[in-house]
C-alpha cells in the first residue's frame, strides 16, 4: 500500500453567516486508504464533504488532490478528475430504471451527451457493461425497475453503481448505511471493502462498528474542529474523543462488535 | 447469453413505447391531412402556430424543469425578422425568412438562457420575464417593427420560389409540414443521449453534477432550442397571417402559452398540442360570441379550475387513468 497523499486540506474553513461550520481543518488522507470521518450530528462532516466536492466555496483554505490545489474548480470538473461523492440522503434518479441510473453515468464518456439529434439507441451498447456493474453489487434482478419501487438498502448499493461506473480514484461516501436495518449494513460494508480495493474511500459513518471493522484511519470531528486522529484503537482510547462523541458505552460497542 | 435475456423486457418495453408512439404519428398525420376539408385551414394553421410554440414551451418545462415567463419574446423575434424580411426583400422565399427569424430567435434565446440560467425556480421567471419586457419595448421603438402598428401586407410568397402559397390550403400544407419537423426535433430531444441527461438533471440536479455533468451547459441548450422552436412558430404565423404585432410580443402571451401547456398536459408530448387546440377554439368560439369581452375572465377562470383540480392536465389524466385501467 503506498503511502502518498491522495487528498489533503490546509486551513479549511466555512461560515456561515457568522457561525463556524469547519474550522481550520487539516485533513490528510492517503492512497488507498479507507479513511473515517466521524463526529456528533452537526459537527461539519457533511459540509466538509460539500467542500471538497466543491458543492460549497470555502470561506478559507485549499484543497489539494495529488499535490495540486483543487480549490477553484467546480462541482462538475472535480467529479472529473475522479472523485466522486455520494450524498446522506439517498441520490437515484428515481424515475429511471436501475439499469438507466447506471448507464446515464456510463455515457458521459462517450462525449455524445450534447447529442439531441441522435437516439437513445445508440446508448444501447451500454448495457452490457451496466449490467456488470448491477451484477457487482447483487442488483441485476432489479435491472428493469423503476428506481422510485426500489427498497431503501437497494437503492444505496444501486448509488454505488453508479458511482463505480465513472471508475473513480477515490470515492466519498457521506453515511452510506444510514437508516438500514443490520442485514443491509453488512452487505454494504462486504460492498464497501470489495470496491475499495485499488481505491481510496473517505466516507462518513455514524456506526462505529462499521468504522472498526472496515477503516485504517479515523478523524474525529467535533464543532468543526478536528479533535483527533489516528486508527481506531487510538482514537477509541483518546478520552477527549470519549468525552466530545463517543461516550464510554458506544466505543465499547463499537470494539466488541 | 444470460445478459440479453435480462435485458429483454426493458428492450421489449422500450419498442413497444416506440411502437405506440409510432401508431400515435401515424394518426396524427392523418387527422393533419384530412383536417382542412372539415375546418376552416386559417384556423387550423393558427392552431398548429400555437400547438408549436406549447410544445416548445414544454420541452423547457415539461423536460428541464424551467419555468420561462418571456416566451413570448421569441416568438415575437421569429415573426418581426421574418416579416420585416420578407417585407423589404421581395426576391426572398418564404422558407428562407422563416429559417432567418428562426435563427434570430436562437441567438436572442442564447442572450436570455445565458443571463438566466444560474437562477433557480422563480428568480429564473423574473429574469425571463424582465428580457422579454426588454426586448417588448425594443420593438415599440424599432423602426422596423412599425411600433404600435406592426408590420402588415407581409407577403407570403412562393416556396422555394415554385410552389405559391397564396392559397389557403397550400399554405396549410407547408404549416402542417413545419409544425410536424418541430415537433420531431422535440421528439427526438426527449429520447436521445441528451434527453437521458436532461431528465436526470431533473431528477436529482445534485447528483447529475456529482456524476461530472455541467448542469448549466444542458439546461441552457434546452433553453436554446425551446426558444429557436418559438420562433419558428412565431415566423410561420407571420407567413400564414402576414402580419406581425406587438400582441405577440406581450406578457399576455407568456402567459397564454403556459395556460395551453398546463391545460393540456405538462411533460407529455401531445398535451400542448391539445392544450393550444383548445384555448385557440375557445378564444375563437368567445369573439364571436356575446361574451367576447370576457375572454381573459374565462380563460383565467379555466386556469384556476385545471390547476386545482387535474393538475397533469387533459393528456396527463387520461394517460394517468389509461395506465391504471389496463395494466
Ligand atoms: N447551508 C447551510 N447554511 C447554514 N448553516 C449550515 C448549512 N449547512 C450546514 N449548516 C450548519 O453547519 C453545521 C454542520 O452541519 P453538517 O451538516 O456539516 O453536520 P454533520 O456533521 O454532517 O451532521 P450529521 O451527522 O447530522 O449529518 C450544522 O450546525 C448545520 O446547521
Ligand atoms: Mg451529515
Amino acid at each position: 500500500m503506498t503511502q502518498e497523499l491522495i487528498l489533503e486540506t490546509r486551513g479549511l474553513t466555512k461560515e456561515f453567516r457568522g457561525f463556524t461550520a469547519v474550522d481550520d481543518v487539516n485533513l490528510q488522507v492517503r492512497e488507498g486508504h479507507i479513511h473515517a470521518l466521524i463526529g456528533p450530528n452537526g459537527a461539519g462532516k457533511t459540509t466538509v464533504f460539500n467542500l471538497l466536492t466543491k458543492f460549497l466555496p470555502p470561506t478559507r483554505g485549499e484543497i489539494l488532490y495529488r499535490g495540486k490545489p483543487i480549490t477553484g474548480m467546480k462541482a462538475n470538473e472535480i467529479a472529473r478528475l475522479g472523485l466522486v461523492r455520494s450524498f446522506q440522503i439517498s441520490a437515484v434518479f428515481a424515475h429511471m430504471t436501475a439499469l438507466e441510473n447506471v448507464r446515464v453515468a456510463l455515457q458521459r464518456r462517450l462525449g455524445t451527451s450534447f447529442h439531441f439529434w441522435k437516439s437513445e439507441r445508440t446508448l444501447d451498447h451500454l448495457n452490457d457493461r451496466a449490467m456488470e456493474l448491477l451484477d457487482e453489487v447483487g442488483l441485476r434482478e432489479y435491472a428493469d425497475v423503476l428506481t422510485v419501487e426500489m427498497p431503501y438498502g437497494r437503492k444505496r448499493a444501486l448509488e454505488v453503481a453508479t458511482t463505480l461506473a465513472l471508475e473513480p480514484t477515490m470515492m466519498l461516501l457521506d453515511e452510506p448505511t444510514q437508516g438500514m436495518g443490520a442485514e443491509d449494513v453488512d452487505r454494504i460494508v462486504e460492498l464497501i471493502r470489495r470496491v475499495a480495493r485499488g481505491r481510496t474511500v473517505l466516507m462518513v459513518e455514524h456506526n462505529l462498528s462499521v468504522v472498526s471493522r472496515l477503516c485504517d484511519r479515523i478523524t474525529v470531528l467535533a464543532r468543526g474542529a478536528v479533535l483527533a486522529e489516528g486508527d481506531y484503537a487510538s482514537v477509541s482510547a483518546d478520552p477527549r474523543v470519549r468525552e466530545a462523541y463517543m461516550g464510554s458505552e458506544a466505543v465499547e460497542e463499537g470494539a466488541s462488535a | 447469453m444470460a445478459t440479453t435475456q435480462t435485458l429483454t423486457p426493458a428492450m421489449e418495453r422500450q419498442r413497444n413505447a416506440r411502437l405506440r408512439r409510432g401508431m400515435l404519428y401515424l394518426v396524427l398525420i392523418a387527422v393533419g391531412l384530412a383536417a382542412p376539408f372539415v375546418a376552416y385551414p386559417v384556423f387550423l394553421m393558427k392552431v398548429l402556430c400555437f400547438a408549436l410554440f406549447a410544445c416548445a414551451f414544454n420541452l423547457l418545462l415539461g423536460y428541464a424543469g424551467l419555468l420561462s415567463f418571456g416566451h413570448a419574446a421569441f416568438l415575437a423575434t421569429g415573426g418581426y425578422v421574418t416579416g420585416f424580411l420578407l417585407s423589404s426583400y421581395p426576391g426572398l422565399t418564404p422558407e428562407l425568412g422563416i429559417l432567418v427569424g428562426t435563427l434570430a430567435a436562437v441567438v436572442v434565446g442564447t442572450l436570455f438562457g445565458a443571463l438566466a440560467i444560474r437562477r433557480q425556480g422563480i428568480y429564473f421567471a423574473m429574469v425571463t420575464l424582465a428580457l422579454a419586457q426588454l426586448v417588448y419595448f425594443v420593438f415599440v421603438q424599432s423602426p422596423f417593427t412599425g411600433g404600435e402598428d406592426g408590420l402588415h401586407g407581409v407577403p407570403r410568397g412562393a416556396l422555394f420560389g415554385l410552389i405559391s402559397l397564396r392559397s389557403n390550403l397550400a399554405m396549410y400544407y407547408f404549416v402542417f409540414a413545419v409544425f410536424l419537423i418541430g415537433f420531431a426535433i422535440i421528439q427526438r430531444t426527449v429520447h436521445s443521449p441528451y434527453g437521458q441527461v436532461l431528465k436526470a438533471i431533473r431528477e436529482n440536479e445534485p447528483r447529475a453534477v456529482s456524476l461530472g455533468y455541467n448542469v448549466d451547459a444542458y439546461k441552457l441548450l434546452a433553453f436554446v432550442i425551446s426558444a429557436g422552436l418559438a420562433g419558428l412558430a412565431g415566423s410561420t404565423k407571420t407567413v400564414v397571417f402576414q402580419l406581425a404585432s406587438l400582441t405577440d410580443a406581450h406578457w399576455h402571451m407568456s402567459g397564454e402559452v403556459i395556460l395551453m401547456t398546463l391545460l393540456g398536459g405538462v411533460g407529455t408530448l401531445f398535451g400542448p398540442l391539445v392544450g393550444a387546440g383548445l384555448v385557440v377554439s375557445l378564444q375563437h368560439q368567445l369573439a364571436q360570441s356575446p361574451l367576447g369581452n370576457w375572454v381573459s375572465v374565462i380563460l383565467g377562470l379555466i386556469f384556476v379550475l385545471c390547476v386545482l383540480s387535474f393538475r397533469s392536465g387533459i393528456v396527463g389524466e387520461i394517460a394517468k387513468s389509461v395506465r391504471k385501467n389496463f395494466k
